[in-house]
C-alpha cells in the first residue's frame, strides 16, 4: 500500500477549491433570496397558477407568501405537476427577474463545486490506495458531497426549491470548514482492522445516507420555522420560503431513501464487527448512537403516520435524527474512545 | 390504513349496576392491550428506547470496555458507584432498559397479528368499486372513444398487466374496470416489523446460550483445548452457559506473522494453526491446518475463533549451581502498542527443593523491559514493533514469589508487598540480547535464548448468528419495499354512447362508441403517481389533459394535508 503525498496535497487544493466555490454559490443563492419579494397572498398566487396549488395547501390566505418571479418558482404544490405556466409580460414571453439570475449562477456554481469536489475525492482516494473514507476528514467530505448531490437530484426534480440553495449549501459549507481544519489529516493508509472490504461497504453506505438525511434535516428545519411563521406570522424572512406542505413532503421523501440505506449500513457494519472483533454487537459507543440515531428514524416514519404527530412533531423529531448524527460524527469520534478509533485525529 | 392508527378508544360508559367484576377486569384488560398495541404507544416506546440507550453513547460499558470503566471510577469516585447503583456501566442489560424493549416486543406482536390477518383477508378481497363520480379524484380525464365499452375494457386489461384487477358491470352496459398495485408495500411493512421480532429473539438466544473466552497461546505449536471455563484467561458465558458442556475442540498455534510498515504501523497479522473437531479428536484424525487474519477469524462447526492481540515471550534457561536446567518462555505484556515495548515476570522453582523453607528463599524471578527493536545504549526502549534487534532489560529478584500466599497475581509482575518486605531481593540487573546470559553471586546462570511469539484467540459460540443475519436481510428488503412501493388505485368507467343519438338518415345506427372516465389516487404518496397516470391517460385517451384537484376530496397519510400543520395563519 502506498500513499502519493503530492497527490494527496493536490486533493486538498482541490477540497478547498470546492469549498471556495460552493461559498459564492451561497452567497448568489443569497442575493437570490434577498430579492424575492414578499407580499400578502391573496394577491400573489396569479390567476394562472392555482391548479398547481396541489394537495399541499401550501399557503393559507392570511399569510403572506412570495411573488413567483420565475415561472417555476411559483407553485407551493404537491408537485408532479410539470412546470406550470407562470406569469407572462405583455408581449408573451416569460419575465426573467434578476432573482433568477442569481439563482441559476447559483445552481451552475454549486455544480462546478461538485465537480471539484468529486474530483478531490478521487484524487485522494488513488493517493492513499483506498476508498477515500478512511478518517473524518474524508468522511465530512465525502458526506458533504452527497449531501450536494442529493440536493442537485431534488433541484433537477422540482427546479421550484432552488430558492432553498443558500439552506442547503450553509451547513455543507460548515461541515468542510471543521472537516478541513480540526478535522485534517494527512493522507495514509488505514491500520490492518479496516482492511476489508466490508470498510467500503459499510462507509459508502453511512456516507451516502448521511448525506441524504443531512440534506432531509435541513428541509425538516425549514419547515419548523416556515410552519411557525404559517400560525403565528413571526419570522416573516421566512414566507419567502417554499410552502410547509412542500418542505415537509421532501424531508420525508429524503429520510424515506436514506432509511433503508442507513439501515444496512448498521447491518454491513455489524456483518464487519464480527468478522473484525468477534462479535455483530458490542454496544460500542459508536454501535449505540448508530442505533439510538435508527431508532429516531424510525420513531419519524412512524410519527408521520401517527395522529397528532404528524407535522412539526414529527419534523422535530427528523431534526433530532440529525442531532443524534452529527453527535455521532463529532463527539463520540472525538471525544469518546471505544473500538472505532479510527478518527485519524490528533 | 389500519385500525392500528387510531389512537385507543377511549374509556367505555360506566358499567351498569351489578355488572360481574370479571368484565371490569375484562374491559380493563382489552383497553391495556389496545393501549400497548397503538401506534401512539409504539412510538413513545421507540423514543424510550432511543432514550435508554442514551447514556451508553457517553459513559463506559463493562462489556465492551471494563478498562474505561475502572478508569471512570478513579476519575470520579463519588459519582461512579452512584450511577453503578442503577446499572449505568451494565446497562444493555439492566431491567429498565430490558423492560422498554420487552414492552415494544409486546407492542410489536399485538400490533402484527391483526395487521397480518387483515393483510391474509385483502388478498382475497376483490378491489374497490368504482367510485360514482371520478371527477372528485385528485387524478381525473374524461373523453370518449369510438370502441364499445367492451372493446374499451378489453383494451385496458391489456395495458394494465401486473396490477391487481376487476371488471364489473353496471346498468345500462357500463364496464368498469378498478385496478390496485402496489399491495408490496404493506407486505414489506409486515415483513419489516416481523423481522424485527424475530431479530429480538435471535439476539436473546444469542446472549442466553452463547459465550466467549480469550486464551493466550504460545505460537510455537502449542495447543488450546475448548474442554471448558478453566481453559480460558477470561470466559463470559451466556446465562444458560456453565461452561460444563462446550463443544470440544482443540488448535495448535504453529507460527504467528505480522507485517509492518517502516514507520511502525502495523499492516497484517496471520497465524498458522491447526484444528481438530470433535470428530477429529474421536477418531484421532490429523488436524485441519488453517490461517487466522484479523476480519478473517477461524470458522468451523459453528465455532469463531479469532486473532485479537499478539505479543512476545522472551525465553530464559536457568542452570542452578548443581547443574539442573529450567526453560521457560511465558507472555510479557506489550505496554506501547505502536513500539512493542513490553513487561513481564518470568518465575522459576528451584528443581529438586522439596522443603518450603528453602524453596521460599530459592525462586527467581526475571522481570523488567523487552524491546523487539532495542535503541540500544543503558535505557532500553523499543523503536520499533517487528523483532529486528531485540534486547531485554532484565531485573533478577530471588526470594519468595509469594506465589502460595493465596492471593492471585498477575503473570506479568511480582509481588511488591514481598519485596517491601525483603523477603524478595534484586540480585542482579543487565541488559541482554539474545545468547547472552548473567551469572548470580550464587553461581546460577540465566541465559536469554531467544524470543517466542503469543497469540491472543478469542473463541465466540452463538447459535442465533445465522438466524440474527437472516432477520436483519429480510429486515432490510422490508423496510425497502415499505419506502419505496407505491400503492395506487386507478379506475376506468366506460359507458356506452347513447344508441340512436348517431344514427343517420338512412336509418342505419353507427357502432356505439364509450365515452370513457379514468380516475387515479396514489393511496402512499401522491408526488410521483402523476406521470404513471398521465402515461395510462395518454394509452387509452389521447388528447385529453387530466384535470386534478386543489384539495383532493381525501388526503393519504402519508400526504400531510392542509389541516396538519397548523396553518390557518
Ligand atoms: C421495534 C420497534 C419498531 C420499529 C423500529 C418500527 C419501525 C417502523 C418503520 C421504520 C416504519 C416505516 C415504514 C413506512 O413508513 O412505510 C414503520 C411503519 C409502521 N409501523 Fe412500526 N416499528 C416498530 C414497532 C411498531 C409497533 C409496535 C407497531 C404497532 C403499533 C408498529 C406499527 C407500524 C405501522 C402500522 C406502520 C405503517 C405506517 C405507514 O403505513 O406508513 N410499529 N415502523
Amino acid at each position: 500500500m502506498n500513499v502519493d503525498a503530492p497527490l494527496g496535497d493536490f486533493g486538498d487544493v482541490l477540497f478547498y477549491s470546492a469549498l471556495a466555490v460552493y461559498i459564492l454559490a451561497m452567497l448568489l443563492h443569497a442575493v437570490e433570496h434577498g430579492m424575492l419579494r414578499r407580499v400578502a397572498s391573496a394577491e400573489a398566487v396569479p390567476a394562472a397558477v392555482p391548479a398547481a396549488v396541489g394537495a399541499g395547501g401550501g399557503d393559507e390566505p392570511g399569510t403572506t407568501t412570495v411573488v413567483p418571479d420565475d415561472p417555476a418558482a411559483g407553485d407551493d404544490a404537491a408537485g408532479d405537476d410539470p412546470a406550470p405556466a407562470g406569469p407572462r409580460t405583455r408581449d408573451g414571453r416569460p419575465p426573467r427577474p434578476a432573482s433568477e439570475r442569481f439563482g441559476r449562477m447559483g445552481v451552475s456554481l454549486t455544480v462546478l463545486g461538485l465537480g471539484l469536489h468529486i474530483a478531490m475525492l478521487v484524487v485522494r482516494g488513488v493517493a492513499a490506495d483506498r476508498p477515500p473514507w478512511g478518517n473524518m476528514y474524508e468522511f465530512v467530505a465525502a458526506v458533504t458531497l452527497v449531501g450536494v448531490l442529493a440536493w442537485l437530484v431534488v433541484l433537477f426534480r422540482r427546479p421550484e426549491l432552488r430558492r432553498l440553495g443558500v439552506f442547503v449549501l450553509l451547513p455543507v459549507i460548515v461541515l468542510m470548514m471543521l472537516g478541513g481544519t480540526v478535522l485534517y489529516t494527512q493522507t495514509a493508509p488505514v491500520v490492518p482492522a479496516l482492511h476489508s472490504y466490508w470498510l467500503a461497504i459499510h462507509v459508502t453506505a453511512a456516507v451516502i445516507s448521511s448525506g441524504i438525511l443531512l440534506f432531509a434535516g435541513v428541509a425538516s428545519v425549514l419547515y419548523l420555522l416556515r410552519s411557525v411563521h404559517d400560525s403565528n406570522g413571526r419570522m416573516a424572512w421566512t414566507a419567502k420560503l417554499p410552502g410547509a406542505a412542500v418542505l415537509d413532503r421532501v424531508a420525508y421523501r429524503a429520510t424515506a431513501v436514506a432509511f433503508p440505506i442507513w439501515t444496512f449500513a448498521v447491518i454491513a457494519g455489524a456483518i464487519w464487527a464480527e468478522a473484525a472483533w468477534g462479535r455483530y454487537w458490542g454496544w460500542d459507543p459508536k454501535e449505540t448512537t448508530a442505533f439510538i440515531a435508527w431508532v429516531v428514524y424510525a420513531g419519524y416514519l412512524h410519527a408521520r403516520s401517527t395522529a397528532g404527530w404528524r407535522g412539526r412533531k414529527a419534523a422535530a423529531v427528523n431534526v433530532v435524527g440529525f442531532a443524534v448524527m452529527s453527535f455521532n460524527l463529532f463527539f463520540v469520534n472525538l471525544v469518546v474512545t471505544g473500538l472505532h478509533s479510527y478518527a485519524g485525529v490528533g | 390504513m389500519t385500525q392500528t392508527l387510531k389512537s385507543p378508544p377511549d374509556e367505555s360508559p360506566e358499567p351498569p349496576a351489578g355488572r360481574r367484576w370479571w368484565r371490569d377486569l375484562l374491559a380493563l384488560a382489552r383497553n391495556t392491550w389496545r393501549g400497548l398495541t397503538s401506534m401512539r404507544t409504539a412510538l413513545i416506546l421507540l423514543f424510550l428506547l432511543a432514550l435508554a440507550a442514551l447514556p451508553g453513547a457517553f459513559l463506559p460499558q463493562r462489556g465492551p470496555s471494563p478498562q474505561a470503566v475502572q478508569d471512570y471510577f478513579t476519575a470520579h469516585p463519588t459519582l461512579a458507584p452512584l450511577l453503578d447503583k442503577i446499572g449505568i456501566f451494565n446497562l444493555f442489560s439492566t431491567p429498565w432498559f430490558s423492560a422498554v424493549y420487552l414492552l415494544l416486543f409486546i407492542s410489536l406482536v399485538g400490533c402484527l397479528v391483526p395487521r397480518t390477518w387483515e393483510q391474509i383477508q385483502g388478498l382475497r378481497a376483490r378491489t374497490v368499486a368504482v367510485p360514482r363520480n371520478l371527477s372528485r379524484l385528485p387524478h381525473h380525464a374524461a373523453g370518449t372513444d369510438p370502441r364499445s365499452p367492451d372493446d374499451v375494457v378489453a383494451d385496458t386489461r391489456r395495458r394494465l398487466r401486473g396490477w391487481k384487477l376487476d371488471v364489473r358491470e353496471e346498468p345500462d352496459g357500463v364496464r368498469t374496470v378498478s385496478a390496485e398495485r402496489g399491495a408490496l408495500r404493506e407486505v414489506g411493512n409486515l415483513v419489516f416489523h416481523m423481522s424485527l421480532l424475530a431479530l429480538l429473539i435471535g439476539i436473546a438466544v444469542g446472549k442466553l446460550f452463547g459465550y466467549e473466552g480469550d486464551v493466550i497461546v504460545m505460537a510455537d505449536g502449542s495447543e488450546f483445548c475448548n474442554s471448558g471455563i478453566l481453559s480460558y484467561d477470561t470466559f463470559r458465558p451466556g446465562l444458560q452457559v456453565d461452561g460444563t458442556n462446550l463443544d470440544p475442540f482443540c488448535l495448535d498455534v504453529d507460527r504467528f506473522d505480522a507485517q509492518y510498515r517502516p514507520d511502525g504501523a502495523p499492516e497484517s497479522y496471520r497465524a498458522d494453526v491447526r484444528y481438530s473437531d470433535a470428530a477429529q479428536i474421536a477418531d484421532g484424525a490429523a488436524p485441519t491446518p488453517a490461517t487466522i487474519q484479523v476480519n478473517d477469524p477461524l470458522r468451523f462447526d459453528g465455532e469463531r475463533v479469532y486473532l485479537i492481540d499478539h505479543g512476545y515471550a522472551p525465553q530464559f534457561t536457568v542452570t542452578f549451581p548443581d547443574g539442573q536446567q529450567r526453560t521457560q518462555a511465558i507472555q510479557w505484556e506489550p505496554v506501547n502498542p505502536s513500539t512493542f515495548l513490553s513487561q513481564g515476570a518470568t518465575k522459576f522453582d528451584r528443581p529438586g527443593v522439596t522443603d518450603d523453607a528453602t524453596r521460599r528463599r530459592t525462586q527467581l524471578a526475571i522481570t523488567g523491559l523487552f524491546a523487539p527493536t532495542s535503541s540500544g545504549g543503558g535505557v532500553v526502549t523499543s523503536t520499533y514493533p517487528a523483532l529486528t534487534a531485540p534486547e531485554v532489560a532484565a531485573d533478577v529478584y530471588r526470594g519468595d514469589l509469594g506465589l502460595d500466599s493465596g492471593k492471585g497475581q498477575s503473570i506479568f509482575g511480582i509481588d511488591q508487598s514481598m519485596v517491601d518486605q525483603g523477603r524478595l531481593v534484586r540480585v542482579d540487573r543487565q541488559n541482554l540480547v539474545p545468547g547472552q546470559s548473567l551469572t548470580l553471586d550464587d553461581g546460577t546462570t540465566i541465559r536469554f535464548d531467544a524470543v517466542k511469539q503469543w497469540v491472543r484467540l478469542q473463541v465466540s459460540h452463538d447459535p442465533a448468528q445465522d438466524a440474527v443475519l437472516v432477520a436483519a436481510i429480510a429486515l432490510l428488503v422490508g423496510i425497502t419495499l415499505s419506502l419505496t412501493v407505491k400503492r395506487r388505485r386507478f379506475w376506468v368507467r366506460a359507458t356506452p354512447t347513447a344508441p340512436g343519438a348517431r344514427s343517420t338518415t338512412d336509418g342505419r345506427t353507427v357502432a356505439a362508441g364509450s365515452s370513457v372516465e379514468l380516475g387515479g389516487l396514489a393511496r402512499t404518496d401522491q408526488a410521483g403517481y402523476g406521470e404513471e397516470f398521465d402515461r395510462l391517460r395518454t394509452d387509452l385517451l389521447p388528447d385529453r389533459p387530466t384535470s386534478r384537484h386543489e384539495t383532493p376530496p381525501r388526503t393519504d397519510p402519508d400526504e400531510a394535508g392542509p389541516g396538519d400543520h397548523g396553518g390557518s395563519g
